[in-house]
């Protein structure tokens, strides 16, 4: 039943994604509000799922690598329903459906709906800590994909090949500004996650946590070089899209390869 | 029965000196109506057509239309009536939607046309020669011409040089009013993007000249305010575009005395339109970071790409207006048989009474 309104959420992702697509080959593309719907009804399925899910087991469903995909699934979704109506909706839509998708897409089609071997009793702080950093990293994925955007639109200006989906990019400097606000949103929210992850009251799992720490300190450097004026925004937008690449990389690396992980 | 037609002539198939003889007069109205017999008529003039929108009872003549276009006291040259086109019932409404929704114009995706359809509207509902049929006919056609501007992009993308400035400035910065310009030159061609750019909010205009006078009447006109040439580098930390127009032989801003300007403004995009030929700006100072260099060609280059994108997007336009068009000729027809045999009825009515 649960994976049933995942497919349910992913097929409305995959249709956004498609009807971009075509919009864009056959360069009809306009901004309407379709991407918007399709990934409001794709996020309403993903929170039913998360809330079947999660009563359940009776906790925050985040026991599995299956279900932490899908929550940063849910987080991204989340994320740009908040912010995205501030950045002509429909442009920023047609890079984040893929994303969700790929995630859930991911999430469903890999073996790793594999139940805990054991029933995992509810830790609040545990639960705190894994929820907060993967909405943390929701915020870092809409930056990432603000960064694409801001790279394709100052390749467009630079070569002066103009798309004819050129009129639909928001200004560049919004577009700099957005990635600046995503950033702390992101970097606090992570902080806050890695702080709650110290309350757990359990044994610290060092690899998770020099990882975490690498993650937190290179967005901490994104952020400096940003205030400091001393990098270019072609950098920093550059940067965004390494850096959530390779905090993705390394959530999938870690959460499988940590037998014991639970989150 | 009734029937709708449009006669005309436009930029396809007439010359200005042919659109200027039939630009239409008070009259014509009125000549539509009680000599051609029309029983709804409505003129469209702009500066690329004329046409007249037409209901009526009985066949119309074009040739009759265009006597009626004429002023009194003048005659149709020998073969001025094959300028005209005639559009009758359903190829009427498809011409009319593509009008006003600026497929048929001479810069495609045009919006001036719908305003300009709106007006002649309003004058034939006011003088009286507007009834149903075309107060039907052009309020859809006023639907179908939004209709096709935002679902498509026919009106994207600017399509001539000092707008292409103007656009690509508005994508960089966004809002125009915190931002500051600076002109190199007081040519016209700079002087004109300026005001443009003024028009859209932009508040700080610094104009530098060989000649202050020059720099001085230029600030005037455009509220901006003028400075010393030799100053041109401070005030380039400063501003977020440079408008260069120069008559100078040798690029004046170049890699070597922009790079130390910029130092400090990592941040902060500089967009540089060089207007000047030969060139104010040295080509490889669009390699810097932060900075988007637009010559003369480049923007011209641009206004035709946007006019082919706006030509690509005529199918989508078309295929929109197709779809008003069955929905339209569908609602006409049958409101024409409806009145017709409402007409029919009382004379049926009457030769019962009378047998």
């Amino acid at each position: 039943m649960d994976r049933t309104l995942l497919i349910i959420s992913t097929l409305f992702f995959f249709l956004a994604m498609v009807r971009t697509a075509v919009a864009i080959k056959a360069r009809t593309y306009h901004a309407v509000g379709f991407n918007f719907f399709a990934i409001a009804l794709g996020f309403v399925f993903q929170t039913a799922f998360l809330s079947v899910r999660g009563h359940a087991l009776g906790r925050c469903p985040l026991t599995n690598l299956f279900e932490v995909f899908v929550f940063l699934a849910w987080s991204v979704s989340l994320i740009y329903l908040l912010i995205g109506s501030a950045y002509r909706l429909s442009l920023m839509g047609a890079f984040t459906a893929p994303l969700v998708f790929g995630l859930q897409a991911f999430a469903l089609l890999a073996p790793i709906d594999r139940p805990h071997p054991m029933p995992v009793a509810p830790a609040p702080w545990l639960e705190l800590h894994a929820s907060v950093s993967l909405i943390a990293y929701g915020a870092f994925a809409l930056a990432c994909v603000a960064g694409l955007m801001y790279l394709l639109q100052e390749r467009q200006l630079k070569t002066r090949q103009l798309h004819s989906m050129f009129y639909h990019f928001p200004p560049l400097t919004d577009l700099f500004a957005a990635i600046t606000r995503l950033l702390w949103l992101g970097f606090v929210l992570l902080t806050v996650g890695i702080a709650a992850g110290f309350f757990t009251g359990q044994p610290l799992p060092y690899v998770k946590v020099a990882w975490s720490l690498g993650v937190w300190i290179f967005y901490a450097a994104i952020l400096l070089a940003r205030h400091l004026g001393t990098t270019a925004p072609r950098r920093i937008a550059a940067l965004c899209v390494v850096a959530f690449s390779a905090a993705l990389t390394l959530l999938w690396g870690i959460t499988f390869l940590s037998s014991t992980h639970t989150l | 029965m009734k029937n709708l037609f449009c006669v005309g002539l436009s930029h396809h198939t007439a010359t200005v000196e042919t659109r200027e003889r039939f630009v239409g007069h008070a009259a014509v109205d009125r000549k539509l109506r009680e000599e051609a017999g029309c029983t709804e008529a409505l003129l469209l003039t702009t500066c690329n057509r004329v046409e007249v929108y037409a209901a009526a009872e009985v066949p119309v003549s074009t040739e009759c239309i265009v006597r009626c276009l004429l002023a009194s006291g003048m005659t149709p040259a020998e073969d001025e009536t094959e300028v005209f086109y005639r559009h009758e019932a359903q190829q009427c409404v498809q011409h009319l939607f593509r009008v006003a929704s600026g497929l048929d114009s001479m810069v495609i995706g045009e919006t001036e046309i719908l305003g300009q359809a709106k007006k002649a509207y309003a004058a034939a509902r006011e003088s009286g020669a507007a009834g149903p049929y075309l107060h039907r006919l052009f309020q859809r056609a006023f639907r179908v011409a939004k209709q096709v501007r935002t679902r498509t992009d026919i009106t994207r993308g600017a399509v001539s040089v000092g707008s292409v400035a103007v656009d690509l400035a508005e994508q960089i910065f966004g809002n125009f009013e915190t931002r500051k310009v600076l002109l190199l030159g007081a040519g016209e061609a700079s002087e004109r993007t300026a005001r443009a750019l003024a028009k859209r909010g932009v508040r700080d205009i610094r104009v530098t000249n060989r000649s202050a006078e020059r720099a001085e009447s230029l600030a005037a006109l455009i509220c901006g305010r003028a400075v010393a040439m030799q100053d041109w580098e401070t005030h380039c930390r400063e501003v977020d575009i440079l408008i260069s127009s120069t008559a100078a032989a040798t690029p004046i801003v170049t890699r070597e005395n922009l790079a130390p300007l910029l130092h400090d403004r990592l941040d902060r995009p500089l967009f540089i339109i060089d207007i000047a030929v030969p060139r104010d700006v040295a080509p490889d100072v669009n390699e810097m970071e932060g900075v988007f260099l637009y010559d003369i060609d480049s923007l011209q280059s641009i206004a035709q790409q946007s006019l082919a994108l706006r030509r690509e997007q005529v199918a989508a336009g078309e295929e929109i207006i197709a779809g008003h068009v069955d929905d339209f000729s569908g609602w006409f027809v049958s409101t024409r048989e409806r009145m017709r045999r409402a007409a029919e009825l009382p004379e049926a009515s009457l030769r019962a009474s009378e047998s």
